[in-house]
């Protein structure tokens, strides 16, 4: 079986990582949802091509051909990616002049961004890559999804380049009737202050994460992809039992894990799924949590892998995502855990490499 | 027409999002799709809803926009003559 | 990894049928499932056909058993319906035996309900259970609930309308690498008011039944269906001695790269994915006995897949036919109501007509089968096409 690397990384998110830098100057939001920074999208898609796109598909877009400059490689065997909602605010449009305009005067447009595959469609054809082209959807296990079939096509032989990333956009609709069914929280939260806030709900972000995966190797190289696991429903108490058997198949003990990666979103409702995961196996173990820095979104976890990967290939954690106080000086395997409202649970284990 | 091919200048601009042009931009022969100005099947498709909206005219065959869609001339021309509204 | 997989278990409900059994029939009996819509409240009632099912959503919410505060879209329901066919099918007591992971397509996803409580979702909190039902997840994560799949790997692929081909092939090949021992695969997509609107404005819809491959064809209707495949490892096959209804021999997936919903003109993606399939099934052209082909009767479709087609199979083209004109075009679940008349095929060892076909396509001379012909089957190959250059190929067969 193949070894599988992360040889590069591309991120749009709500923090400014588009250039590269690694969570130098945070951005400390206040707010109920915080939106992506945004490139200089023109320096990436040439004008005729990005006036119909929305703004996932400009996203996904800049965060893959950031990551495969990076990668030195101009095309790559398949493109994976994972949306939770796909380009929702052409959905919202869309469903909106359906019912304002009674079923008349409907442009294609907004129908089109709206299908789900939209956004790893034009990369495709943004980058003229005629392979294996999948769109996972499920949520918050939307981008392991993704990695999961890079993982077994790269270990099989199958491919040696892949293309993956997570992306979702903002909508204002969707914001609003997740407002009123207390999904988003009631309250503006500071960044800084996300855990303390003991309130319901998260605050909602948005992004695209891309990476490429090879079978080799590189001097670019970010760490080592060992395995990634997603389970339907969970409860608290069969976590650790759960994480256990997954650990084992990669022949991993508990003891050898140096940080764990933690989706904690600010939500009393539900934050104790880490608590849970976390408590007696790993209390000597560095923590650190990264939602106060993304916002909340259902492919929010391919910011975590993003953290992930710096975070081993420069070994070092910066302060404002610790979660604990244990210090740890070599990293060489990252265990990730996440979770949306109790279900679609993943654990993702990065490798030094 | 003068004041017809104007509006539709600005209106395509608008409806297609073609952001960094401005109506002097497009001469009223100019090629609207190819060579042109590079507009595709999917902006014929917006430019039928165009037709349909502002000036009461329906197609029904995509094909149909071809020539209608070729130049500003040719589209003024064939409102000036079906438009209904 | 030729080695196939072994299908031990379908459901399907579509507009020609509730279960299996009825589907076949109607396909037997040239029974078409086209007609005026009756459940969405549309301005285009006279403008369109569609297919669509007859049951209502409360008929389904009694046949299941759900209570009354159930968010369930049409999507799940039809979903629910046809995996637990697929289960019962199957021989499945007990799901829990071996490690079973449940992988489902939906383009439409909760918009149904989404379409109809848009404004009333900021009001009115007795819609609002529907909410959440919205993403295209939630009806998987219902129909893994209704199977009693628990701390498994449940995941849905929306890729258009090849999506639920693409859920078999991932089925596969979680099968072929050893991480799941058995897999629910397959795909679920109701009518609406989006979708109806949405093909519209493309202007492929067609006004009367849809005519695959003919020359004077006006377009696609939409359709509404769920259809799942029970995929089973050589483990749980020979311990439990299982009857194999046929094997997922080979898939291909490519992308066209060509434009965000039109086919090439000379179908780049889905020769790919012909070819692809072809060499992980291990086979050649001439081993393909039939074709069930995407033809969805668009203009662009079926000139790019029949061009394909021949690119592939040259002046050997096997027995072809699509059955869209029977069911419509039921968007993300067609790679799966097709896989099941697929097995259908090998099973009884006949080709459906392509329906509705009058006059040979003027691009090319060849001609889709037009009546019901029996003759011996071994391999079936069955396309599904779809926007963002998304085309897929799955090939199943009788011997592993």
């Amino acid at each position: 079986m193949k070894q599988v690397y992360v040889n590069s990384v591309g991120s749009i998110s709500t923090q400014k990582t588009f250039d590269g830098s690694f969570l130098e100057d945070v951005i400390d939001h206040e707010d109920h949802v915080i939106h992506a920074m945004d490139p200089v999208y023109k320096d990436y898609i040439p004008p005729a091509a990005a006036r119909r796109m929305a703004k996932g598909i400009k996203m996904g877009i800049v965060a893959s051909k950031i990551a495969l400059t990076e990668a030195g490689i101009d095309n790559v065997d398949a493109i994976i990616t994972g949306t939770g909602m796909g380009c929702v605010r052409d959905s919202e449009k869309f469903v909106s002049a359906i019912i304002d305009n009674d079923e008349q005067f409907l442009t294609p447009t907004p129908f089109i961004q709206s299908t789900h595959n939209t956004v790893g469609g034009q990369i495709a054809l943004e980058i003229q890559c005629k392979g294996y082209n999948f769109t996972y959807v499920h949520a918050a296990i939307s981008f392991e999804s993704a990695l999961l079939d890079a993982l077994m096509q790269i270990q099989e032989e199958e491919a040696n380049h892949i293309l993956i990333g997570g992306v979702d956009e903002l909508g204002d609709h969707t914001v609003k009737i997740h407002q009123v069914i207390n999904h988003i929280k009631t309250e503006k939260v500071k960044s800084s202050q996300l855990l303390a806030s003991k309130t319901s709900g998260a605050v909602f972000g948005e992004g695209a994460n891309f990476f490429v995966l090879s079978s080799e190797k590189g001097e670019t190289s970010y760490a080592e992809v060992l395995d990634t696991k997603t389970f339907n429903t969970l409860e608290k108490d069969q976590l650790q039992s759960e994480l256990n058997i997954f650990l084992k198949a990669n022949n991993i003990e508990a003891n050898d894990i140096d940080l764990l990666v933690l989706g904690n979103n600010g939500d009393v409702d539900f934050d104790d799924y880490y608590n849970a995961l976390a408590q007696d196996l790993f209390t000597q173990t560095q923590q650190v949590y990264f939602k106060h820095l993304s916002g909340e979104f259902n492919t929010v976890s391919s910011f975590g892998f993003w953290l992930a990967s710096n975070i081993l290939k420069h070994q070092s954690v910066p302060e404002v995502i610790k979660l604990n106080h244990t210090q740890t000086v070599q990293f060489d395997n990252v265990l990730l855990y996440n979770q949306y409202r109790g279900e679609n649970h993943s654990f993702t284990l990065l490798k030094k490499c | 027409m003068d004041a017809l091919k104007q509006e539709l200048k600005e209106n395509i601009i608008e409806q297609l999002n073609l952001e960094d042009m401005s109506p002097a931009d497009i001469a009223d022969d100019d090629m609207l799709f190819g060579d042109g100005l590079g507009l595709d099947s999917i902006d014929a498709l917006e430019l039928i809803v165009m037709l349909d909206k502002n000036y009461g005219i329906k197609l029904t065959d995509p094909k149909e926009g071809r020539s209608i869609f070729e130049s500003i001339n040719t589209m003024a021309t064939y409102i000036s003559e079906h438009r209904t509204k | 990894m030729g080695k196939g997989v072994a299908i031990t278990g379908m459901g399907i409900i579509s507009a020609i049928g509730n279960n299996v059994e009825e589907n076949f029939q109607s396909l037997i009996d040239k029974k078409k499932g086209i007609g005026r819509v009756k459940k969405i409240q549309t301005n285009h009632v006279n403008d369109i056909m569609v297919g669509e099912i007859d049951f209502t959503n409360d008929d389904f919410i009694e046949q299941l058993q759900l209570p009354a505060t159930n968010n369930y879209s049409r999507t799940a329901l039809l979903g629910v319906i046809a995996a637990k066919e697929a289960i019962k099918n199957a021989g499945i007591s007990d799901i829990t035996q071996y490690k079973t992971g449940l992988v489902s397509a939906t383009s439409v996803g909760g918009m149904d309900m989404t379409e109809r409580y848009f404004y009333e979702y900021l009001e009115n909190p007795e819609v609002q259970k529907y909410i959440d039902g919205h993403h295209a997840g939630d009806s998987t994560q219902k129909i893994a609930e209704q199977l009693g799949i628990d701390g498994s790997l449940v995941t849905t692929i929306s890729t258009a309308c090849s999506s639920a081909a693409n859920a078999i092939m991932l089925g596969a090949r979680l099968i072929k690498t050893g991480r799941l021992d058995r897999v629910v695969v397959g795909g679920s997509d109701c009518l609406s008011k989006f979708t109806i609107n949405g093909f519209k404005t493309l202007m492929i819809l067609s006004d009367t039944f849809n005519t695959p491959f003919d020359e004077n064809r006006k377009g696609l209707n939409l359709g509404e269906a769920a259809a799942f495949l029970v995929l089973e490892s050589d483990k749980v096959v020979q311990a439990e001695n299982k009857t194999v209804l046929a094997y997922v021999k080979g898939y291909g997936n490519a992308n066209d790269a060509f434009h965000q919903t039109a086919s090439s003109d000379d179908g780049d993606g889905a020769t790919l994915a012909m070819e692809q399939a072809l060499k992980i099934a291990g086979l050649h052209p001439e081993d393909i006995d039939y074709i069930n082909a995407h033809g969805t009767a668009t203009g662009n479709n079926d000139l790019s897949e029949g061009r394909a087609i021949l690119r592939v199979f040259g002046d050997r083209v096997p027995d072809f036919s699509s059955t869209k004109a029977y069911t419509g075009h039921t968007l993300a679940a067609a790679g799966g109501i097709e896989a099941v008349y697929s097995v259908l095929a090998l099973q009884n060892n006949v080709i459906y007509p392509n329906l509705n076909f009058e006059t040979p396509m003027k691009e090319f001379d060849i001609t889709p089968e037009l009546s019901i012909k029996q003759k011996e089957i071994k391999t079936v190959l069955s396309n599904s096409l779809g926007f963002g250059g998304n085309c897929s190929t799955v090939i199943f067969s009788k011997e592993p």
